[in-house]
């Protein structure tokens, strides 16, 4: 398998405070990992970095063979970042949203159809606007953007939070439906159990980090 | 994908049909904006009561009433990006923040002229405004270049304002003294075209060039500077 993560001794500051110390982290395509740890223990920084969103101020750090030191800008187009909100405009339709996001990465209408296919998002839910969705729906219709987007590592914050329980089975097996298809997912939950059953991998994150 | 392979032009049309989509949508400037607009240039009258003076100030009138009601329209257009995180997930995303700065601009443009055109065809039948042909003509042109003009500086402010608290009261702070000269360029240019005053339509054109130096001064500033004062 390949490695599409390469963390070594990545360290990042937030403001004053450093955020991660020392992060070792390898992650293969088409893995599930769970980086799980207490609030502030640097999970989001982590998802972060590897969005190419913060800087690295020490240590080595390659995402899809893109070095995060020189050209983490690169990376934003290639990888999903979804954290507490959706990134939806509430006044357009599921379909216009994910139209939307089509033409800001020429995908064609076909693969927004699929996307939407996959995420059940489709039929009748596809005309009515996101402000009329519920918390499981608006999320799916997220999930299906970074599908459109075609973003190769899915890097998801919390992405079970607000879910009811059938919402969060549900979400499971889009996750893992999704990996089947080749992506690569990372992500930080604070649904332990859930998220162990799901991952392929568990990587623990405290103090900032890895072990 | 990356984005930074889709051509700038690409990203800029569907961001301005984005933004028109969503006031389609939520007719908010038919059924607020305007109604707004409309209702601001009725007190101006009231307030005045008098035609001839009307007619004198008519131009500024309208110019100001477009200030007033742009002001909603800037904060409705990023209000509808940080309800759900939509700016920032374009921005994480490593779409064009140029491209997405000048398709909004496209967008507020549109939305502003059709406020515009409401506003002079109101002073014309309220105001007892009259225009010559090239009156007319003259008027069409300053309200073209002085849209150009709000709606770079307006989508900058609103951008810059965004992300702060309390940006309901700070971008009108930060905006109103910014586009001090569109408001003086373009009332004189309309003075002009009105004929208020005893002007004529050539004092006009001096005015209209200046509005089109900072219809492209800030149209410049803002695609450079956009990304950088958001990600702040």
């Amino acid at each position: 398998m390949d490695t599409v993560i390469e963390l070594s001794g990545v360290v990042a500051v937030l403001g004053q405070f450093p955020a991660l110390a020392g992060v070792d982290l390898s992650v293969q395509c088409g893995e599930i990992v769970l980086l799980q740890g207490p609030n502030g223990a640097g999970k989001t920084s982590l998802l972060r970095v590897c969005a190419g969103l913060m800087p690295i101020e020490r240590g080595t750090g390659h995402v899809l063979g893109i070095d995060l030191a020189t050209n983490r800008e690169a990376i934003r187009s290639r990888v999903g970042l979804l954290g507490h909100a959706n990134g939806l405009y509430l006044d357009l339709t599921v379909m216009q949203n994910l139209q939307f996001w089509a033409s800001t990465v020429a995908a064609t209408a076909s693969e927004v159809s699929t996307a939407m296919s996959t995420m059940r998002i489709d039929g009748r839910l596809a005309d009515v606007k996101a402000s009329q969705l519920s918390a499981g729906q608006r999320r799916r219709c997220a999930l299906a953007s970074l599908i459109v987007r075609r973003a190769e590592i899915w890097l998801l914050d919390e992405p079970h939070a607000g879910l009811d329980a059938a919402g969060r089975d549900e979400l499971d097996a889009l996750l893992r439906s999704a990996v089947a298809s080749g992506a690569t997912v990372v992500l930080a939950s604070h649904e332990r159990d859930r998220a162990l059953d799901l991952a392929t991998r568990t990587v623990t994150i405290d103090g900032g980090g890895a072990a | 994908m990356s984005t930074t392979g889709i051509s700038k032009r690409r990203v800029v049309i569907a961001v301005a049909r984005k933004d028109l989509t969503i006031e389609w949508n939520s007719r908010i400037l038919v059924n607020q904006v305007a109604p707004f607009a409309a209702i601001v240039m009725v007190l101006f009258a009231f307030a005045l009561d008098n035609d001839g003076i009307l007619q004198r100030v008519a131009p500024g009138l309208v110019w100001l009433a477009t200030l007033f009601s742009m002001l909603v329209v800037i904060q409705r257009s990023f209000t509808v990006e940080s309800a759900d995180g939509a700016l920032d997930a374009l921005r994480v995303a490593g779409v064009d923040m140029g491209a997405i700065f000048m398709g909004k601009t496209i967008a507020l443009m549109v939305q502003l002229f059709v406020l515009e055109l409401m506003l002079v065809a109101t002073a014309v039948i309220l105001y007892g405004v009259e225009m010559t042909l090239a009156g007319f003509c003259e008027a069409i042109v300053t309200l073209v270049v002085a849209t150009i003009g709000l709606g770079s500086v307006g989508t900058l402010y609103g951008g810059l304002a965004a992300g702060a608290r309390g940006r309901e009261t700070l971008l009108p702070l930060l905006l109103l003294p910014a586009v001090a000269p569109v408001l003086i360029g373009a009332t004189r240019a309309t003075e002009a075209a009105f004929g208020s005053g005893g002007t004529t339509v050539s004092e006009g054109w001096p005015w209209i060039g200046l509005l089109l130096v900072f219809a492209v001064l800030f149209s410049a500033v803002g695609t450079v500077a956009f990304g950088p004062l958001v990600d702040e």
